[in-house]
């Protein structure tokens, strides 16, 4: 690595045209939404930036605050069950033969390659009331009317006619449609740090008597740890900002903090609230980040000692 | 008769409950896209259940002609943003992986943000930012496409600048020294000796900038203007007012597009490889 004063002009045309793009399209922006939190509305467009702190008093309203908490909690379970799901995936791969792994990776990646909005709108179609799910279910009841009808007990156990399940349109649905939309982002950095994986630590646990449960949770789970932090980290911080998702298959009582944004940009035309909230949410990212680089900076340093 | 050597305790690939959750996920990635693809041809307006096969709606989808306006802005937005990405994202990985400077800590974690932050908050700022420049309306067709290229760019160059700078840590540079040794100029070095080095990076980077570009709906959503025509705020309308087979045929096409650019890219990138490893 040389210092820049050893080329200038080279480092100024590599280092400008990124520097400047960022500067102008990115903090920029940031930067005028950061202003206008503290805005007031004058007119239909006109904002004056007073320093007021009642946007952000507005966004702690309860009603806000209870969106907040709805799309935290969505976000976590969210999280928990790409995790969940993720995890043997991750496993499965690290593990199979060389000249599968790339195949079955694609596999895992391929599906990222549609459009968010295509991949959404799909979902719908199996979840709704006359969807996919809920016709399998109602072939398993038919099934299950037609064993049982000879002895009379089919409709005691499944009921005199079929109920589909309400799929769609409400907090599950969002939570179904994150975990499909994001899976790939859990099972690459668990499959990148499982792959790296010392196999001869998995075989000295195995041999000295502890069993396939305890060597996953007690080897594989602790040293998979920075893969399992990471992938916790991409999924959880889109789901807690989606609004595409919860816009499509949320139901009116399914609005996440997205939503509101969206909204407040939109249709409800209230910037300086939308900008408050919106800086409240990248707070609270910023606020995961920090904690992700705490601890990583305390393992770090206990790992030396 | 040959016997298939026991299950190891290391194998689990070759356990049967960890294929059968692979098949599982698979089912579960794969059913939906496949069901819409299969349904796209489905001969009924409701679409509900399957009536019949018919290509009606791909001619509908094709005699639609703002949906074919949309789709051509969404190829041009995601080929120019893909260019200028990969050229904007490389000139900065070669800056951070090759100068010392002040200020690189800080410069190295500003062009991770937007990889980290929460798309809407990206997508509100621009919404404001180019309303407020008065970019948003400056521009008659095809500039107005301009604001969205231009946040597709600030959102995937940080990804090729990850993508090349990764590449680039595996770089002997003493090549650059013998280049400059036998008197080749800067220009020349860069050219003849980096940029062929970079190369598979630049491929892998550009093709993630497209992916980015094909994928995106929020930046999309939000820094198009009132009669900019793009195909994911196309569909989006079509879908908030009903899911019918048209949406269907429309979205397997980006598919195919979609999945078609990846296997040409991949296809690019691998005669690279090979070389590589003959190398």
């Amino acid at each position: 690595m040389e210092s820049w004063r050893a080329q200038p002009a080279v480092f100024w045309a590599f280092v400008l045209p990124g520097a400047l793009w960022l500067l102008l399209f990115f903090i920029a922006p940031l930067a005028l939404i950061w202003l206008l939190a503290f805005g007031e509305r004058v007119g239909p467009v006109e904002i004056d930036i007073t320093w007021t702190l009642a946007n952000y008093a507005g966004v702690f309203d309860p009603v806000y605050i209870g969106l907040f908490g709805r799309s935290l909690w969505v976000a976590t379970v969210a999280t928990v069950l790409t995790l969940v799901i993720g995890l043997p995936v991750a496993l499965a791969i690290s593990f199979a033969p060389a000249r599968l792994k790339p195949l079955i990776l694609l596999l895992i990646i391929l599906p990222f390659w549609t459009n968010i909005l295509i991949r959404t709108y799909a979902m719908i179609a199996v979840l709704r009331s006359r969807g996919f799910v809920n016709f399998g279910l109602e072939y398993i009841w038919q099934l299950g009317t037609a064993v049982l009808a000879p002895f009379g007990l089919d409709e005691a156990v499944m009921g005199a006619r079929f109920v589909p399940l309400e799929l769609l349109y409400n907090n599950t649905a969002v939570i179904f449609g994150i975990v499909y939309v994001y899976l790939p982002f859990m099972v690459l950095p668990l499959y990148a740090t499982l792959d790296r994986l010392d196999r001869s630590l998995l075989e000295a646990s195995l041999d000295l008597g502890a069993g396939q449960v305890r060597t996953f949770f007690s080897i594989i789970v602790p040293l998979a740890r920075p893969g399992i932090v990471s992938g916790i980290i991409l999924v959880f911080i889109p789901a807690l900002g989606t609004f595409l998702i919860s816009d499509l298959l949320g139901g009116t009582d399914s609005l996440l903090i997205g939503n509101v944004i969206e909204r407040q940009f939109k249709a409800a035309n209230n910037w300086p609230l939308g900008a408050a909230m919106s800086f409240v949410l990248l707070y609270v990212t910023f606020a995961i980040l920090a904690i992700r680089a705490w601890v990583a900076g305390r393992e770090g340093g206990l790992g030396k000692a | 008769m040959a016997r298939r050597e026991p299950i190891g305790p290391l194998d689990y690939t070759r356990r049967l409950w960890l294929r059968l959750w692979l098949v599982a996920v698979c089912i579960f990635l794969y059913a939906p896209i496949v069901i819409l693809v299969v349904f796209s041809f489905n001969d009924s307006k409701r679409n509900i259940v399957w009536q019949g096969f018919t290509t009606d709606y791909y001619v509908k989808a094709a005699e639609n002609a703002s949906l074919i306006e949309a789709f051509a802005n969404s190829l041009v937005i995601a080929l120019v943003s893909t260019v200028i990405s990969t050229v904007v994202g490389a000139l900065m990985a070669l800056a951070l992986w090759r100068f010392r400077f002040p200020g690189k800590p800080g410069l190295d974690g500003a062009v991770a943000l937007p990889i980290v932050i929460p798309e809407i908050c990206m997508g509100v700022a621009l919404l404001v930012f180019f309303n407020r420049v008065g970019l948003s309306s400056a521009f008659a067709y095809p500039f107005s496409l301009l604001p969205i290229i231009i946040g597709h760019v600030a959102f995937s160059f940080p990804f090729v600048c990850v993508v090349v700078r990764a590449r680039m840590a595996g770089f002997d540079r003493s090549l650059e020294e013998a280049s400059k040794d036998l008197g080749a100029s800067e220009w020349q070095t860069f050219w003849n000796i980096t940029v062929p080095f970079m190369k598979p990076g630049l491929i892998a980077g550009g093709l993630l900038a497209m992916t980015l570009s094909l994928d995106d709906f929020v930046i999309t959503f939000f820094t198009a203007g009132p009669g900019t025509l793009t195909f994911p705020v196309q569909v989006y309308s079509m879908v908030r007012f009903g899911a019918t087979p048209e949406v269907n045929a429309a979205s397997t096409i980006l598919i195919v597009v979609t999945v078609i650019l990846t296997v040409i890219a991949l296809r690019l990138q691998r005669p690279e490889k090979e070389a590589a490893k003959l190398a």
